[in-house]
């Protein structure tokens, strides 16, 4: 058997972490096709690529499916509660990188910090007699962090793509989602809360500590994570 | 650890007693329309309850609990006074400690009737004492109407008084807006910029979103409003400190909230209700002398209940959850009956973790 490592399967992401294993004298590629999802590992013995989506990274290390992985932290700590009993962080790759922040309408000059939200929510659910919409794909990270501060009167709507537009579409009054550069957000006439950073994440490779590791495959392991570290 | 048999047979033998109490046996759906309970709870629901959906009735989630269906079939089709028992399975997500049960027994026994409030307060916990009766067991028992009835009287403006109410099941949330509203923590600078402007509505940013420019004009005359209003006096603050700290035996615990009261008079009815409650109780045989009685329990976590609020806990085992509570919770029959309203008081009994604490001292 072989270790079993999962990366992203398209996009930057994947270039990016093909190049930072590239920098640690392990290639990996992807083999045939741009359109085949297999690939092939130069450099070390007994490590096998899988290609899958970064979203369902995380659920196949908790499965201990695969040994390692490289997905964003924002995606770890949304999907696995526990991720601290599941997952052991390896590395933080340096690439990636973004914000899960809440953010308004920049037109809302009365609302500055959580505090001013929970206000305006307050008066809007009374005027308008549905809670303050806040759209987001991260239902956990956000209603955590929004129980945590004390903000009431809100309900999530989901949002799987183009968050931003939500606003101006009248779907949703706010929005929580990941920002790296912040132009999608002021394109949108949207403004981060000053309080309202809920995580920094940034591509990680993570260790599972569910999957089961043969003694081939920990010989292979501490190779690896000796090279990586 | 007891059997699903073992624990069903505990929970009837439970609901006999409540039916020789003089209770009608109820059930409800397992499936709840998800609309209410989100009205009622907000998001937080949705963290502790079970959702599904169907394409037809939308969302529904696993009853979370008993309560929010039997106050809603009572103001239906209700007759006065009622009394109710039931017992059957409540689903709870659990993300975080995966050794508590998402899915339970619960027995429970729920009163509505307008005569006589202290005497059926006591009657839910002498009932509930007596189903407890030789448990190693500890109970609290405190009144969330004092705290209610305290921030109610306060001397301050009706916005401020909104304010906390509806943060007073958020303890840190609470004690913030207090210290602003005694002027102890300094006003935020971008605030001050936005008060002090003459032209606030001026500004680059187009107007978007389902909330307008009236709604924005309407909050900045609220903080600016807010500013010129003078803090909440010391005296006030002091009295809902002390009230908040107040954890006694029953008889003291009364008798300190009675010297709140001259910082606090508009506490006055709410704790001549609590004496009731204490000679309702004793005539009832329960030991008052001996029954703890804590001012500022039931406001993490009950967030209905609005008078009398009790509950039971097992003695040196922390990792259980309460083996019962229950209390008053007048206004949810207000808030869900259409205009109708009758006073109410209940609780509910896990018989699963009752088992497992005979089971233990054996």
């Amino acid at each position: 058997m072989s270790l079993k490592l999962g990366v992203p399967s398209k996009g930057r992401l994947m270039e990016k972490t093909f190049s930072w294993f590239e920098k640690r004298g392990i290639a990996l590629s992807r083999s045939g096709s741009d359109r085949e999802y297999a690939g092939k590992v130069e450099g070390i013995d007994g490590v096998s690529l899988v290609l899958l989506s970064a979203g369902e990274i995380p659920r196949e290390l908790a499965a201990g499916r695969i040994h390692l992985g490289v997905t964003g932290i924002d995606l770890v700590h949304e999907k696995l509660p526990r991720w601290e009993q599941q997952l052991e962080e390896i590395s933080q790759l340096g690439f990636g990188k973004a914000d899960l922040i809440i953010a308004t309408p920049a037109c809302w000059v009365d609302v500055d910090t959580l505090d001013d939200l929970d206000a305006a929510a307050a008066a809007f659910r009374k005027t308008h007699g549905h809670r303050l919409r806040i759209a987001t794909k991260y239902h956990r990270l956000v209603r955590e962090f929004l129980t945590d501060s004390g903000v009431a009167d809100y309900t999530l709507v989901d949002s799987q793509g183009a968050t931003e537009g939500t606003v101006m579409n009248e779907t949703a009054e706010a929005i929580a989602d990941i920002t790296s550069t912040g132009e999608t957000l002021r394109a949108n006439h949207l403004k981060i809360l000053s309080d309202g950073l809920i995580l920094q994440s940034q591509a990680t490779l993570w260790r599972s500590r569910v999957a089961k590791y043969d003694a081939a495959e920990k010989a292979v392991l501490s190779d690896l994570l000796d090279r990586l570290r | 650890m007891p059997n699903r048999s073992q624990i069903q047979a505990r929970a009837a033998m439970m609901r006999v007693r409540f039916e020789a109490a003089g209770a009608q046996v109820v059930d409800t759906p397992l499936l709840q329309p998800a609309e209410t309970l989100l009205d009622l709870y907000g998001e937080d629901i949705r963290a502790r309850a079970y959702v599904t959906s169907d394409a037809l009735r939308g969302e529904q989630m696993l009853r979370p609990d008993f309560t929010l269906p039997v106050v809603q079939m009572h103001m239906s089709d209700g007759a006065e006074p009622a009394r109710y028992t039931y017992s059957g399975e409540v689903f709870r997500r659990q993300e975080h400690d995966p050794d508590r049960a998402n899915e339970y027994i619960q027995v429970g026994y729920e009163v509505f009737d307008r005569n006589d409030p202290a005497g059926a307060d006591a009657e839910v916990f002498s009932l509930f004492a007596l189903q407890l009766r030789g448990l190693p067991l500890r109970a609290a028992t405190g009144d969330i109407g004092i705290l209610t009835a305290a921030v109610a009287g306060l001397r301050t403006t009706e916005r401020r008084k909104a304010a906390l109410m509806r943060h007073l099941w958020r303890p840190r949330r609470f004690r913030v807006l207090l210290d602003r509203y005694a002027g102890r923590t300094p006003e935020p600078e971008l605030r001050s910029d936005l008060l002090n402007a003459t032209e606030p509505m001026v500004f680059d940013a187009p107007m978007i979103g389902k909330r307008r420019a009236s709604e924005i004009e309407a909050r900045i005359e609220a903080l600016r409003e807010d500013r010129e209003t003078p803090p909440i006096s010391d005296s006030e603050l002091v009295g809902l400190e002390t009230l908040l700290n107040v954890r006694e035996t029953m008889p003291f615990a009364l008798e300190q909230l009675r010297d709140v009261a001259v910082d606090l008079p508009q506490i006055t009815p709410a704790l001549d209700r609590l004496e009731a409650r204490v000679a309702a109780l004793q005539a009832r045989g329960v030991d008052v002398a001996r029954l703890d009685f804590e001012a500022a329990y039931g406001r993490t976590s009950m967030e209905y209940y609005d008078g009398f609020v009790f509950g039971f806990y097992a003695e040196g085992r922390p990792d259980l959850p309460p083996i019962a509570t229950g209390g008053r919770y007048d206004a949810l029959t207000r808030q869900l009956g259409n205009g109708a309203e009758i006073p109410a008081v209940g609780g509910v009994l896990r018989p699963d973790l009752m088992l497992e604490i005979e089971e233990g001292a054996q």
